[in-house]
């Protein structure tokens, strides 16, 4: 007991004190979390719902859970391989946005008579829901595929394109007297003053770009999809068998934690690249 | 005076037109309750090497004048003139030191500096242009802060940056609007001492915006006071006789320090209070 008296409480005390900043932070959504999941289940116990509670949710779907990478062939597969799908489609219609969007924001941060000739247009489609682009999308491709990559394409631009102009109309004037003084040539301008002063904004719109993108995905395969997460919850609600509710409801919770992960992984690239500046 | 103090400066054989020549030059905006006139009629020459202080209450055109000569604004009439030859857009034979220090936060020092060597001298060999920025950075005292960016730089080294990047590119003209306006004492002092040191060796034609009477006083050839706005005119120009190299002691010592200062303050604070 004479050994190290004094190192013994600091450490023991210092291992509390994590546990005790760790637990201030998981305890309130662990708490919320289960009274939600509690309401929930008292709610569903009503013998003839057909809203299943979250026990008989776990009881009907822990295969899909247990097994996301299994392929029946067709479109029968895991719930890993359908988010893989529709990740692929996002990322596909997402970087179309991302290219046009950018290029679109410069030219129109850039020039005053394409801002003036171009916002209304740019007001009103951007309030357009995903929805209400598909059958538009169908009828211009006549295939289901383009359709959607033109659905998460269209939904995501939007934001890239004003947060991109806006970026451009943003930089300081500052530095524009710098670039005047110097006569920056217009190749200088773009790569020493345009870009870096403009990634911030960029970022700002990519990141809500990568949201909404993925938030049209669901529309997007609504119809005649070959596959993927969204195909994958109209397909359970059509089936309209005794599982359907419970897989439906853990593909729409998938969807979020995706969502979630790549807002989070576009500002993490966001944070890098901001954070060289 | 003033013939003996620019003496230096004064060309041998006398030219047809100064180096710099504001010629009769006013600037007037219109709005809506009628024409603003900002500035009325200014005359000013300056010869090469000249360092001339302009000095004047807020809102009373001398950054306006300043832009006109750095060509960020145009003239309403009369017309300012570089060797002869209207000044009608910026240059960098007019460099200018703004008061933000105007520095590209994503590159460092020595890329700050750079972007201007080789924007101005875009067919030197990159070695030489290298070698231009490492000699300004060490002029400024700086070569150790070559590689950090302006975040990580203090307000006095920031401004330093500013004023190698400018002389980096040999202006005929360096133009310094308040550059050490928000500077702490101590630092302003040294940055003082250091452009005096700068320009004497590198001997350039500078004007340069302040609101300071003492540090015109230790700094220029001749301080151009400026009358109130609106419609504002150079109301007198004060020759700054102290001989050079300057030593700050030895001038606040010299009596004739107190009386141009008074002068200096007499005008600004009696004849041209701001009655506000």
């Amino acid at each position: 007991m004479t050994i190290h008296p004094s190192l013994r409480p600091a450490s023991s005390s210092a291992f509390v004190e994590t546990i005790q900043k760790h637990a201030k932070l998981l305890i309130p959504p662990i708490v919320c979390t289960a009274v939600l999941l509690t309401v929930w289940q008292l709610l569903c116990l009503a013998p003839d719902t057909k809203m299943p509670g979250p026990i008989r949710v776990l009881q009907q779907t822990y295969e899909l859970i247990l097994n996301p990478f299994y392929d029946d062939g067709g479109t029968s597969k895991g719930l890993g391989w359908q988010i893989w799908i529709s990740l692929q489609r996002v990322m596909i219609g997402y970087s179309l946005a991302a290219i046009v969007g950018i290029a679109l924001g410069v030219l129109i941060g850039m020039s005053q008579f394409m801002r003036r000739g171009l916002d209304p247009m740019i007001q009103v489609l951007r309030t357009v829901p995903p929805l209400a682009w598909l059958p538009l999308a169908l009828g211009i491709f006549q295939s289901s595929d383009p359709a959607a990559l033109f659905v998460i394409f269209i939904t995501a631009i939007w934001p890239i394109v004003i947060n991109t102009a806006l970026g451009v109309q943003q930089i300081p004037q500052d530095y524009n007297n710098v670039a005047k003084v110097l006569r920056l040539s217009g190749r200088e301008y773009f790569f020493n003053i345009l870009v870096p002063s403009t990634v911030p904004y960029v970022f700002g719109g990519l990141r809500i770009g990568i949201g909404l993108a993925w938030l049209a995905i669901v529309a997007a395969e609504m119809l005649k999809a070959e596959g993927g997460i969204g195909f994958f919850i109209w397909d359970a609600y059509n089936a309209g068998n005794e599982n359907s509710m419970s897989e439906i409801i853990i593909a729409v919770l998938y969807v979020g934690l995706v969502g979630l992960a790549l807002d989070r992984l576009v500002s993490y690239l966001g944070s890098l690249i901001v954070s060289e500046n | 005076m003033q013939t003996l103090i620019n003496e230096d400066f004064t060309p041998q054989t006398l030219q047809p037109d100064p180096f710099l020549v504001v010629d009769n030059l006013s600037k007037v905006y219109p709005t809506k309750s009628g024409d603003y006139t900002v500035l009325d009629q200014v005359n000013l020459t300056v010869s090469e090497g000249e360092f001339v202080c302009v000095i004047g209450h807020s809102g009373c055109g001398k950054s306006t004048l300043l832009d006109m000569v750095s060509g960020f604004r145009q003239p309403s009439s009369g017309e300012v003139r570089l060797q002869g030859k209207q000044i009608t857009q910026p240059g960098p034979d007019r460099m200018v030191v703004f008061q933000n220090y105007s520095l590209l936060p994503w590159k460092t020092a020595f890329e700050n500096v750079y972007l201007a060597v080789n924007s101005v001298y875009p067919d030197k060999p990159k070695k030489d242009k290298e070698d231009i920025v490492h000699k300004h950075l060490a002029m400024v005292g700086l070569e150790e802060a070559a590689n950090k960016k302006p975040g990580q730089l203090s307000g006095g080294m920031k401004q330093r940056v500013s004023i190698a990047r400018a002389l980096a590119i040999y202006p005929q003209v360096l133009i310094l609007d308040e550059p050490f306006g928000a500077l702490d004492a101590i630092t302003k002092e040294e940055l003082q001492e250091e452009l005096l040191q700068i320009w004497t060796e590198h001997r350039v034609t500078v004007l340069m915006i302040t609101h300071d009477i003492d540090e015109a006083l230790f700094l220029a050839d001749r301080v151009v006071m400026m009358t109130n706005g609106p419609a504002a005119k150079i109301g007198e120009i004060l020759d700054i006789p102290f001989p050079r190299p300057r030593i700050r002691t030895q001038i606040m010592e010299d009596p004739h320090y107190y009386t141009l200062r008074n002068q200096a303050l007499d005008f600004l604070f009696s004849r041209f209070a701001t009655h506000d």
